[in-house]
């Protein structure tokens, strides 16, 4: 185990990733020659606690959807271990999609899209209950009630089809869907950004809610800085398939330590905010296909030096003021 | 988010006001016209047993070659003394069972391999369709000799090489489809639900696929006829004595300079066949295509109608200013119910200010955006009342050929998705240069050197170099850039802006806004900036006018609007916003939903979710009072007033 596991561990590990990577594409091409790889995650360590809401940030192409779907077994990782309560993941996604499916569910990003648009919400609902949860007609009809009382849906939703639901109601319908098979850990992919504001307040309300009401955990992915502020635990800044930054929600927000947090922090526009930090327009993410031996973000680094170039950093590089709160950064921003 | 009034009303046309599927196809004249000729021809055929028809296998050589409306023979007789009209019956019956027989089989097979090819991907589907892409190299009517060759000449044997020779095009069409949906979230979704594979496909996948299977064998039904009536004409398919329509026809071919009439009926029965089926099957296409129901067929004209009827215009305000807008009004009108998009709004924009028009997804603020230079599509859309003046001129009143010429030119529009603005096929120094030539009589060296001034001025690293890029080939930031620098090509004065940056990251996001911000202060172009997100208001804009249910609630410079919001509405927003380095602060949701804007409520729009609601807010029409020059708010009981008026 990395130092960096080893220290994201103190308290119940629920979810283990250690040193994970996902390539896509590679292979060899019909004559010869490599057919060119993108790898979407590189060396990632994380770990996540029970009962925690662990955020994940970052901008679009850093990976962190990748890390999603590796999550919930929806792809496997090319090299490293994903662990569930100590149970090899990718192993149990082969042998048993079932079982996982029992221990952790997914909520997506666009929540009409994941909607059949053919089927009713019943039987929508009633799918996981059907083939996770082993329950009889009776049984379920009893706990679709339960399930639309937890997400505050009214009973005579259960017969209409998607089309018929504003954003919110389908991503509550998308949340119950999740809710159904008792899993003990969701993946939220984005889950608010989808939604206008006025609703996106009642979404985040209900998940806070619901993580009370069922014990679950979290983790929680984001673009947008202040979602993930205002609901996370722990933050983890990740850049071009890398971990940039980890810790604490409110210690990465108050001394950011990566050159990145900080520059995302800038960036995001508030009401009564007129100050945005805005780089020059070259700054642009490396190469997938031929990415930098450095840091990847050292080319629209203030910081960077020769070494920056030329040396990829640990990911526990630099330390924070708590034990738990590192950056892959040679040169952290001091304590403002 | 382009959640705008406008997919809300598509949204609403759907579940209740659309008309059914079979009310569509008979407003298709065409389809309805194959329809009953089809059906005709159908009922006649099945009706044959019952029909006081002569037996038309039996020969009567001495009756042998009779004309039409001969005495006792309709349609006169054949060859051999059969009559035609018998035969013309019976022979029609067996071509459409054929026909619909191979289709069906072939439907059946092919989407089968369609959707397993799709759904599994991988070795399966190169397997699947290397085998398909063989069946496809022969000439089809090879191949149906060919096995026709093998079983034996028959009816039954050609009915099997003609849905044979047709499984490919299913299968590739619903290979494609499958392809699209299985990559779908609710695909995903439905795996994590714990379903297999065999499940996935044919309950989730399938139901999605149907449509396009009933749409791929109408159009099908008909060619399957003329093969059957091809390989029976070559002696192939139904063996004498029994008619079909192909075997006639290839009987009277013999006799076709002495007796036309035995060719000539077979031909024109199949002619009234497939002509009904393919008028109808593409009637069923039109109808059933998803893409095709989306609009597409309603060809929307390229100016919104501007219907104002008896109202008067209004006249420009005194404010003056580049861009005035007086009550306007669009409405949508979908199956019967009127959607009131924009229910009355006024807008004064002044030489390089930025005024955001903030509202959520149905607030009516991008179809007030798309109005002003009527890009509302007609039909269902249409301006009801108001005015639009740019420096004095109504440009609800102007001609179609002086609107072509201010789009672009003088007014500019920048939209959301820059990938889906630009042509993927053209390089985006063309779509400048286009920009640019169709505006201003410049040579073609000037134009490029324009070109390059606009791309540097949107500060995009080596214009000269980017002017040989494709969109696809730039990222969403250095895309949005171009196509600002396609609406500053002619010298806007109005730059309109709808949600430009809600699609980009937020690193990008602020230096689109930077960039926005530092173009309009050098060239003196007002903006019109319409968003969501108060925060990207708060970055640029100098007024602020807040919309909800078509009409604007609030408006006034947007420092004040946001330290001191009057609206509930405004103030209810704004606390929504989660802001950075804030997380103890308890996000303020607002109940409930906005109201349908085809049934809006007497009284405030907002009354129904306002915690400060009184009986006078359900009832006429409340006014927006402008309290100074530029602050106004729609609400009888405002918050913050006190020191503002």
């Amino acid at each position: 185990m990395s130092v960096v596991s080893a220290r994201q561990s103190e308290g119940d590990t629920l979810l283990g990733i250690e040193d994970v990577e996902r390539v896509f594409g590679g292979g060899r091409k019909l004559f010869g020659g490599d057919k060119p790889a993108v790898h979407a995650v590189q060396g990632l360590t994380l770990n996540v606690r029970r009962g925690e809401t662990l955020g994940v940030v970052g901008e679009s192409g850093c990976g962190k959807s990748t890390l999603a779907r590796l999550v919930v077994g929806l792809d496997l990782p090319t090299s490293g271990t994903i662990t569930f309560d100590g149970e090899d993941l990718a192993g149990l996604a082969k042998r048993n999609r079932k079982a996982l499916a029992r221990k952790v569910q997914y909520v997506f990003q666009d929540p009409v899209a994941s909607l059949n648009p053919r089927k009713t919400i019943r039987t929508i609902l009633e799918a996981p209950l059907k083939h996770l949860s082993g329950l009889d007609a009776r049984g379920r009809e009893k706990r679709l009630q339960e399930l639309l009382e937890a997400v505050n849906l009214a009973p005579e939703f259960l017969e209409r089809y998607p089309h018929e639901f504003s954003g919110g109601q389908a991503q509550r319908i998308g949340i119950a869907r999740a809710l159904a098979a008792g899993p003990e850990l969701i993946v939220l992919d984005e889950p608010v950004s989808a939604l206008d504001v006025s609703v996106q307040a009642q979404v985040l309300n209900l998940l806070d809610a619901l993580k009370e009401q069922f014990g679950l955990t979290y983790i929680f992915i984001s673009h947008d800085l202040s979602v993930v502020e205002s609901v996370s635990d722990r933050v983890a800044v990740m850049y071009f398939g890398r971990m940039a930054e980890l810790g604490p929600a409110k210690e990465i927000f108050r001394h950011p330590l990566h050159p990145y947090t900080d520059l995302l922090m800038r960036s995001a526009p508030a009401p009564g905010r007129h100050d945005l930090l805005s780089e020059d327009a070259a700054a642009e993410l490396p190469d997938p296909y031929n990415p930098p031996p450095g840091c990847a973000f050292a080319a629209r680094c203030a910081r960077k030096t020769e070494l920056c170039h030329s040396v990829r950093p640990a990911p526990d590089e630099a330390r924070g003021e708590g034990a738990n709160h590192f950056a892959a950064c040679h040169h952290p921003l001091p304590r403002a | 988010m382009t959640d705008t009034a406008q997919s809300a009303a598509a949204k609403s046309k759907r579940s209740s006001a659309r008309p059914g599927t079979l009310a569509l196809l008979l407003n298709n004249t065409l389809a309805t016209g194959g329809l009953v000729v089809l059906a005709a021809i159908c009922l006649i055929a099945l009706a044959a047993p019952l029909l006081p028809l002569a037996n038309p296998d039996v020969t009567a050589p001495v009756d042998r070659l009779l004309p039409v409306f001969s005495d006792g023979h309709l349609l006169g007789t054949d060859h051999l003394g059969r009559d035609l009209l018998s035969r013309l019956i019976w022979g029609t019956r067996v071509s459409l069972a054929v026909g619909l027989s191979a289709t069906f089989i072939a439907a059946f097979f092919g989407s089968l391999l369609g959707l397993i090819a799709g759904y599994a991907g991988g070795r399966v589907d190169t397997l699947i369709m290397r085998g398909i892409d063989m069946v496809m190299a022969f000439p089809y009517i090879l191949l149906a000799l060919a096995i026709v060759a093998v079983l034996g000449p028959g009816l039954l044997n050609a009915l099997y090489a003609i849905a044979l020779v047709n499984i490919p095009f299913f299968a590739r069409n619903i290979r494609g489809i499958t392809l699209g949906l299985s990559r779908r979230e609710f695909v995903d979704a439905a795996r994590l639900s714990g379903k297999s594979p065999a499940q996935i496909l044919f309950i989730e996948v399938l139901p999605n696929v149907l449509p396009v299977i009933v749409i791929t064998m109408s159009t099908t039904v008909g060619w399957m006829i003329l093969e059957t009536a091809g390989l029976s004409f070559l002696g192939l398919g139904a063996q004498p004595p029994q008619a079909d329509l192909g075997s006639m026809l290839g009987e009277g071919r013999k006799i076709l300079f002495t007796a036309p009439h035995v060719s000539v009926i077979p031909g024109l029965m199949i002619f009234a066949l497939v002509m009904s089926i393919n008028l109808f099957g593409d009637g069923v296409r039109d109808v059933l295509d998803p893409r095709l129901r989306a609009g597409s067929l309603t060809r929307p004209v390229s100016r919104t109608a501007v219907e104002r009827g008896d109202t008067p215009v209004p006249p420009p305000s005194e404010k003056g200013g580049v861009l005035d807008v007086r009550d306007m009004r669009t409405e949508f009108e979908i199956g019967g119910s009127v959607y009131k998009a924009v229910g009355g709004v006024d807008l004064n924009l002044a030489e390089g200010e930025c005024l955001g028009i903030v509202g959520e997804s149905g607030s009516g603020k991008s179809v007030t955006a798309m109005s002003i230079m009527g890009l509302v599509p007609t039909p269902p859309g249409r301006i009801a009342g108001g005015a639009a003046y740019l420096d004095g001129e109504d440009l609800f009143a102007v001609s179609d050929r002086r609107i072509r010429k201010l789009r672009g030119g003088a007014v500019a529009y920048v939209f959301q998705d820059p990938l889906s603005t630009l042509h993927p096929l053209f390089t985006v120094g063309e779509q400048i240069k286009e920009a640019i030539g169709t505006h201003q009589p410049l040579s073609s060296a000037e134009v490029k050197k324009r070109a390059i001034e606009l791309l540097s001025l949107v500060r995009i690293p080596n214009a000269k170099e980017r002017l040989s890029a494709y969109p696809h080939e730039l990222s969403g930031g250095m895309r949005q850039r171009v196509c600002i620098a396609m609406a500053l090509a002619n010298d806007a004065k109005v730059l309109i802006a709808d949600e430009p940056t809600t699609a980009l990251d937020v690193t990008v996001q602020s230096q689109i806004l930077t960039l926005m911000n530092g173009l309009r202060r050098e060239r003196n172009a007002a903006i019109l900036f319409i968003t969501h997100d108060f925060g990207v208001v708060s970055a640029l804009c100098d007024r602020v006018a807040v919309m909800y249910a078509g009409r604007i609630v609030e408006t006034g410079r947007t420092g004040e609007v946001l330290a001191r919001p009057q609206h509930p509405y405004t103030a209810k927003l704004i606390e929504c916003v989660p802001v950075l380095g804030e997380p103890e602060r308890r996000l303020d949701a607002i109940e409930g939903r906005p109201p349908v804007v085809n049934n809006l409520p007497d009284g405030c729009a907002f009354a129904d979710r306002c915690q400060r609601v009184k009986p006078e807010c359900r009832s006429g029409d409340i006014a927006l009072v402008m309290s100074s020059e530029e602050r106004g708010v729609r609400c009888l009981y405002p918050l913050n007033t006190e020191g503002t008026a």
